[in-house]
C-alpha cells in the first residue's frame, strides 16, 4: 500500500510521458497516416468531404488518446461502471430518438456528430467486466450467482444493438464481453452451455432477421448464388484484392473502387481499396501494423500488475484483433458480409473514437502498470 | 486493498496469463489464415482476378462497318451508301422515358405499336446499349429533332450509312440487304462479332459476297463504371469497309432492257460468248430492293407476294421453263454429233405423227411439208425433230443437253438459282420411279415434258454455239476466273490463214471443245442464221438487214396446257386464251451473225409464241448491246484487261 503511493507520487510528468508505449503510438500514427491516403482514393484524388472529415476526425481522437492516456488508471477502474451505465442508456436512446439510415436505427444526433453508441459500448462492456473481474476472487468467478450479473451486462446491451437491427457491432461487442469473461477464468463448460443455449434459440433469431440479413448468410456461405445481388459485394472485392496481384495497381489507380464496382468503399472496404491499390505489399504492411498494435497491447498485459489492467488490456487487444479479423475476413470472402468496420482504417467517427478510448486506456494502463486501481 | 500482490492476485494473474496465451496461439492461426488468403488470392490467382477486373472495366460498342460497293463495268454503281438520318436513344441517359416517348411522338409520328415495341426491347437489354428508334429519318423530321434536342435527354440523332439501290433494274442480280436475323447468325460464322442490327445481304450477290462485302467490324472500347457509365474511350477500331466489287454487268442496257420488258413477267439474259461476262441478266417485273433496307412495310410486301407476276423470283437463274423448241438446236447438235442422220435427210411433216396409236402434233397444223434439217430448224417443224430424237434417243440427247450448260447450276453461290432437269432414262428412274417411254423422248425432242431450264442456261447453251462450241464459264464479277477464250479469237484474227487443229487448240489455249466435228456446230449456226434472216424462218419478221446488228436465233414456246384436240380443231390463237394457260414465250440468239460475240436469251412468261412476243425483245435488246460493244472494248483496252 505504501509503495505504490510512491511510485506514484515519485512519477513526474516528463516520466508520465517517458513511459508511454512508443511503438505502439508510432504503429497507431502510421496507420492513421496510411488511412488518410486511402480516404483520399475512395474521394477519387480529390480533397474532399471524406477525407478531410477522417483527417479531422483521426487528429481529433489521436489527440484524445495521448491525453486520456495520462488519465490514471484508477480513474478508469472507478468509472468502468459509470462509463458502462451510460452507453447503455444512450443505446436506449438511440431506441427511442435515433437516426435511421439504410433501415437501421443507429445513430444519435449530437450536433457535432452522429454518434454510434453501440461503438462505445464494444469498449464499454470490456470495461465494465475488467472491473467486475477484477473484484471477485478467483473461486467465485465460477459460482452461479456471479455468473448472473456478467450475463445481463452482456445480453442487454447486444439484444438492444441487434434490435437496431446491426448484427455486425452485436457480434463484435459479445465477442468482447465472452473475451473477458473467458480471460478470468470461467468455465468452459459454461461456454459450452451458452452455446448450446444459443445454437437451440438459433432458428427463432433467424425468425426475426431481416430478409437481407438472410440473404448475407446464404450468400456467404454460396456467392455466386446470386452475382448481381447480395453476392456482388464479396465477389467485386475479391476482384479488387486480387487483381492488385503483388504491388498492386497504383495509388488512385484501383478501378474496382474507382469505378464504383466496390460497396462501401470508405468504410468496411476499406481494405479492400488499399489492396487493390498497394497489392499483395501493402495487405501485408497493414497486416503486420496490426499485428504490432495488437502484440504491443498484449504487452502492456504483460507487464501490468492489476487484475483489472491485465483483463482490460488482454481483452481489448483481443476484441482489436477480432474487429480486424472481421473485417478481413469478410472482405476476402472467408465470412459473412456483417458490417464490421476495420479499426482507424475506416471512415467513422464512433468507431474511431471508442478505439481511440480504448486505445488510451491501455496506454493508461501502461504508464501506471505499477500503481493498484483500489 | 491488501490484496495487491498477494496470493490471490498471483493466481489470478497467472490464470488470466494461461488463458490469454490460449487466445494469442488462436489469433496467430487466424491471422496466418488470413495471410495465406491474400498469398492466394493477390499472388496465385492475381491473373484469374485481373482478368476479371478488366472484364467489369472494359465495355465495347460495336461499329458496323461500311459495306462495299457493287459497281458495273463501266463503274456505275449499282449498290452503294448513303446517308441517312437515324434516332438512337440510350434509355440510362433519359430521366424519364414516358415523357420522352410521349415528345417523341408528337415530334415523328411514332405509332403506338412502334412504340410498345421499342420499350419491350429497351426491358430486355442493358440500359446503357442504344436503342434504334428510326433509322431512316426524313431530313425535316432529322432536323426537327435537333431543334428540340435540348428538350430530350438521352435522345442521339445520328448520321449514319446504309445501303441504297439507284436502280431497280438489277434488284435480282444484285439482291438486297436486310436486318440480320436470328437464322442468319447461326449460319453465318462471319456474322459472329458483329453486332445485332447489321444489315446482311439476303439475296442475289449481296448474300453470294456478303462475307467479303460487309467488311471488318470495328470497335470502340470505353472503362465503364458499375453502372455502366462511359467513363473514357480507351481504344477506337474503325473496322474496315467492305470489298468493292466491279461486276460485268452494263447497267445502261440492264435499264434499256427493264424498259423493253415493260411490266411482262419475263426475263432476259445477254452473255459475252467468249469470256462469259454477263452483260445483262434482267427479271420482270422488278422491285424496290430499296425497301428491304430498312424493313419493308407489311403493305408493300404483301403487294409483292401476292402479284401473279411474282416480282421477287430472279427469273433468269430460279425461273424454270421447258425450253421448247430451242432445245432443237441441242437435238440437231446431238443428232449430227452421234452420227445418226445425215442433215440434208428430207422428211415430209404431214402436221402429226403417230407412235403406238398416240397422236404428235406440229404446231403447224397443215404441216410444212418435205423438210431437211437446216430448214426444220429454220421452220421449227416438230415432226421433223420428233423423228430425229426418237431414232437419237433420251440418253444421248441429254448428254449432249448436259455438255451445253442444261440441267446444272451455271453460277456461283447464288442461292436463288435452280439447276433445272435434262430427262433420262436413268433421271426417270432416280426421281420419278418408272421406265422411260418412247413417247417422251419424241416430247423432249421438241424441249417438252420433264425439260427444264432457266434462261440463263439457254443463253449459256447459245453461247456456247455461237462461239464454236468451246466450253465457257459465265461470270457476274470481273474478279472472277477469267477463260481463255478470247486469247485463241486474237490468234485467230492475227493468223487468219492458219487455223490450228482442235488438238493445239486444246493444249496451246486450255479451251474444252463441246464437239466431235466443228462442222455440226456451224450446221447449226447457219440453220439459226436462216430461221432468222431467210423467209419462212420463224423469227424473220425479227430480222436485221444491217450486216452489223444482223442475228441468228431459234424461237421457242413451251406448253402450259395440252392443247384440247378442240382447240386444235378451232386454230385457237394463243392471244384468245386466259393468261395463265398460254403458252411461255422464248427465243435464243447470238449476234452479230459474220463474227459473233454476244449470245441472247429471252424467255416471256405466258408470252404466247417466241416468235411473236420474244423475239421483237431480243432484237432491241441485241441493238442496244451492239451499240454500246466498242465501249465495253475501250474499257477492256484501257485498263489493258483480259484480252
Amino acid at each position: 500500500m505504501f509503495q505504490p503511493r510512491s511510485i506514484q507520487s515519485s512519477m513526474t510528468f516528463r516520466d508520465k510521458i517517458m513511459s508511454m508505449d512508443y511503438v505502439l503510438v508510432l504503429s497507431i500514427f502510421l496507420l492513421g497516416i496510411v488511412s488518410m491516403f486511402a480516404m483520399y482514393s475512395t474521394d477519387g484524388g480529390k480533397f474532399d468531404y471524406h477525407t478531410k472529415s477522417h483527417i479531422l476526425r483521426f487528429g481529433v481522437f489521436f489527440l484524445m488518446f495521448l491525453v486520456i492516456s495520462l488519465f490514471q488508471i484508477r480513474f478508469w477502474y472507478q468509472t468502468s461502471t459509470l462509463l458502462y451505465l451510460s452507453f447503455f442508456i444512450l443505446l436506449l436512446g438511440v431506441k427511442y430518438f435515433g437516426l435511421t439510415s439504410s433501415g437501421s436505427q443507429r445513430w444519435l444526433n449530437f450536433y457535432f456528430m452522429n454518434l454510434q453508441p453501440s461503438e462505445l459500448m464494444k469498449i464499454g462492456l470490456i470495461l465494465f467486466l475488467a472491473k467486475y473481474y477484477h473484484r471477485i476472487s478467483t473461486q467465485d468467478v465460477n459460482r452461479i450467482k456471479f455468473l448472473f450479473l456478467p450475463v445481463v451486462a452482456l445480453v442487454a446491451p447486444v439484444l438492444l444493438v441487434v434490435a437496431q437491427p446491426d448484427l455486425g457491432t452485436s457480434i463484435l461487442i459479445a465477442l468482447g464481453g465472452i473475451t473477458v469473461s473467458w480471460l478470468a477464468g470461467v468455465r468452459v463448460k459454461f461456454f459450452a452451455y451458452a452455446s448450446i443455449l444459443f445454437i437451440s434459440l438459433t432458428p427463432i433469431a433467424i425468425a426475426f432477421l431481416k430478409p437481407y440479413q438472410k440473404a448475407r448468410i446464404l450468400t456467404f456461405l454460396n456467392p455466386d448464388r446470386d452475382p448481381l445481388g447480395a453476392g456482388y459485394q464479396i465477389i467485386q472485392s475479391k476482384i479488387a484484392i486480387g487483381s492488385g496481384g503483388i504491388f498492386g495497381k497504383g495509388f488512385l489507380n484501383g478501378s474496382q473502387s474507382y469505378l464504383d464496382y466496390l460497396p462501401e468503399k470508405h468504410t468496411d472496404f476499406i481494405f479492400t481499396l488499399f489492396s487493390e491499390e498497394f497489392g499483395f505489399v501493402g495487405s501485408l504492411f497493414i497486416l503486420i501494423l496490426y499485428s504490432i498494435i495488437i502484440l504491443r497491447l498484449i504487452k502492456i498485459g504483460d507487464v501490468t500488475r492489476s487484475s483489472f489492467g491485465k483483463l482490460y488490456c488482454y481483452s481489448f487487444a483481443t476484441a482489436f484483433f477480432i474487429y480486424v479479423a472481421v473485417n478481413m475476413g469478410m472482405v476476402l470472402g472467408l465470412l459473412p458480409i456483417v458490417g464490421a468496420p476495420l479499426p482507424i482504417m475506416s471512415y467513422g467517427g464512433s468507431s474511431m473514437l471508442a478505439i481511440m478510448l480504448g486505445l488510451g486506456i491501455a496506454m493508461s494502463c501502461k504508464i501506471y502498470k505499477d500503481t493498484p486501481v483500489n | 486493498m491488501i490484496n495487491f500482490g498477494s496470493g490471490n492476485t498471483v493466481i489470478k494473474s497467472k490464470l488470466i496469463s494461461r488463458r490469454m496465451f490460449v487466445l494469442t496461439a488462436a489469433k496467430t492461426i487466424v491471422f496466418c489464415g488470413i495471410f495465406g488468403r491474400l498469398v492466394s488470392l493477390q499472388i496465385n490467382e492475381a491473373t484469374k482476378y485481373k482478368t476479371l477486373s478488366d472484364k467489369n472495366r472494359f465495355r465495347e460498342w460495336k461499329l458496323a462497318p461500311q459495306r462495299g460497293v457493287i459497281r458495273d463495268y463501266f463503274d456505275k454503281e449499282i449498290a452503294s451508301n448513303e446517308k441517312v438520318y437515324q434516332l438512337h436513344i440510350t434509355p440510362e441517359n433519359s430521366p424519364n422515358l414516358e415523357t420522352l416517348f410521349f415528345r417523341l411522338k408528337t415530334i415523328l409520328n411514332l405509332s403506338d405499336k412502334r412504340i410498345f415495341y421499342l420499350k419491350r426491347k429497351i426491358a430486355k437489354q442493358k440500359p446503357w446499349e442504344p436503342i434504334i428508334v428510326s433509322d431512316n429519318l426524313t431530313w425535316s423530321e432529322f432536323s426537327r429533332i435537333n431543334l428540340f434536342l435540348h428538350e430530350l435527354p438521352g435522345v442521339e440523332p445520328i448520321v449514319s450509312v446504309a445501303r441504297q439501290y439507284p436502280d431497280q433494274s438489277t434488284a435480282h442480280l444484285v439482291g438486297y440487304v436486310s436486318q440480320v436475323s436470328q437464322k442468319d447468325l447461326q449460319k453465318k460464322q462471319y456474322l459472329k462479332d458483329m453486332s445485332v442490327g447489321i444489315a446482311v445481304g439476303k439475296t442475289g450477290l449481296e448474300n453470294k459476297l456478303d462475307k467479303d462485302i460487309i467488311g471488318k467490324v470495328g470497335f470502340q472500347r470505353y472503362e465503364v463504371n458499375a453502372f455502366g457509365k462511359r467513363i473514357k474511350q480507351i481504344q477506337i477500331d474503325p473496322g474496315e469497309s467492305g470489298k468493292n466489287y466491279r461486276t460485268t454487268l452494263d447497267l445502261e442496257i440492264q435499264k434499256y432492257t427493264s424498259e423493253v420488258l415493260e411490266d411482262k413477267a419475263a426475263s432476259v439474259c445477254v452473255m459475252d460468248i467468249y469470256n462469259g461476262d454477263i452483260i445483262t441478266m434482267a427479271s420482270s417485273p422488278s422491285y424496290d430492293p430499296n425497301s428491304f433496307v430498312h424493313g419493308i412495310d407489311k403493305k408493300y410486301w404483301n403487294e409483292l407476294i401476292s402479284n401473279e407476276k411474282k416480282p421477287l423470283n430472279n427469273k433468269a437463274i430460279a425461273g424454270l421453263y421447258p425450253p421448247g423448241s430451242t432445245i432443237k438446236i441441242i437435238v440437231a447438235l446431238s443428232a449430227l454429233e452421234n452420227g445418226i442422220w445425215n442433215p440434208k435427210k428430207y422428211l415430209n411433216c404431214s402436221g402429226v405423227t403417230e407412235l403406238y396409236g398416240e397422236k404428235f402434233h406440229c404446231w403447224k397444223k397443215k404441216g410444212h411439208g418435205p423438210m431437211n434439217m437446216r430448214s426444220a430448224i429454220q421452220r421449227s417443224c416438230d415432226v421433223y425433230f420428233y423423228e430425229v430424237a426418237r431414232l437419237l434417243g433420251v440418253d444421248r440427247l441429254s448428254e449432249t443437253a448436259k455438255k451445253f450448260g442444261l440441267g446444272k447450276k451455271v453460277l456461283d453461290g447464288f442461292i436463288e438459282e435452280r439447276p433445272g432437269v435434262v430427262p433420262s432414262t436413268a433421271w426417270k428412274r432416280k426421281f420419278i420411279g418408272k421406265n422411260w417411254y418412247l413417247g417422251e423422248t419424241l416430247h423432249s425432242g421438241i424441249g417438252q415434258g420433264y425439260f427444264q431450264s432457266t434462261p440463263l442456261q439457254l443463253c449459256l447453251m447459245t453461247a456456247q454455239i455461237a462461239n464454236g462450241g468451246f466450253e465457257i464459264k459465265p461470270r457476274v464479277l470481273t474478279n472472277e476466273k477469267k477463260n481463255n477464250l478470247r486469247e485463241y479469237i486474237k490468234y485467230k484474227n492475227e493468223n487468219p490463214n492458219e487455223p490450228l487443229p482442235i488438238d493445239m487448240l486444246v493444249s496451246n489455249f486450255d479451251l474444252k471443245p463441246l464437239f466431235r466435228n466443228q462442222e455440226n456446230i456451224n450446221f447449226v449456226k447457219d440453220a439459226m442464221f436462216a430461221a432468222t434472216n431467210e423467209a419462212g424462218g420463224t423469227s424473220f419478221r425479227s430480222r436485221y438487214n444491217d450486216q452489223k446488228f444482223m442475228f441468228a436465233g431459234k424461237t421457242g414456246s413451251s406448253q402450259i396446257k395440252r392443247f384440247t384436240e378442240l382447240q386444235r380443231e378451232l386454230e385457237i390463237k394463243q392471244k384468245d386464251i386466259d393468261y395463265k394457260d398460254r403458252d411461255h414465250a422464248l427465243f435464243v440468239a447470238f449476234a452479230p451473225y459474220s463474227d459473233p460475240k454476244y449470245a441472247i436469251s429471252v424467255v416471256v412468261e405466258h408470252g404466247g409464241t417466241g416468235s411473236g412476243s420474244a423475239a421483237p425483245i431480243a432484237k432491241k435488246v441485241i441493238k442496244k448491246v451492239l451499240e454500246r460493244d466498242q465501249l465495253r472494248e475501250n474499257v477492256k483496252n484501257l485498263i489493258g484487261e483480259e484480252i
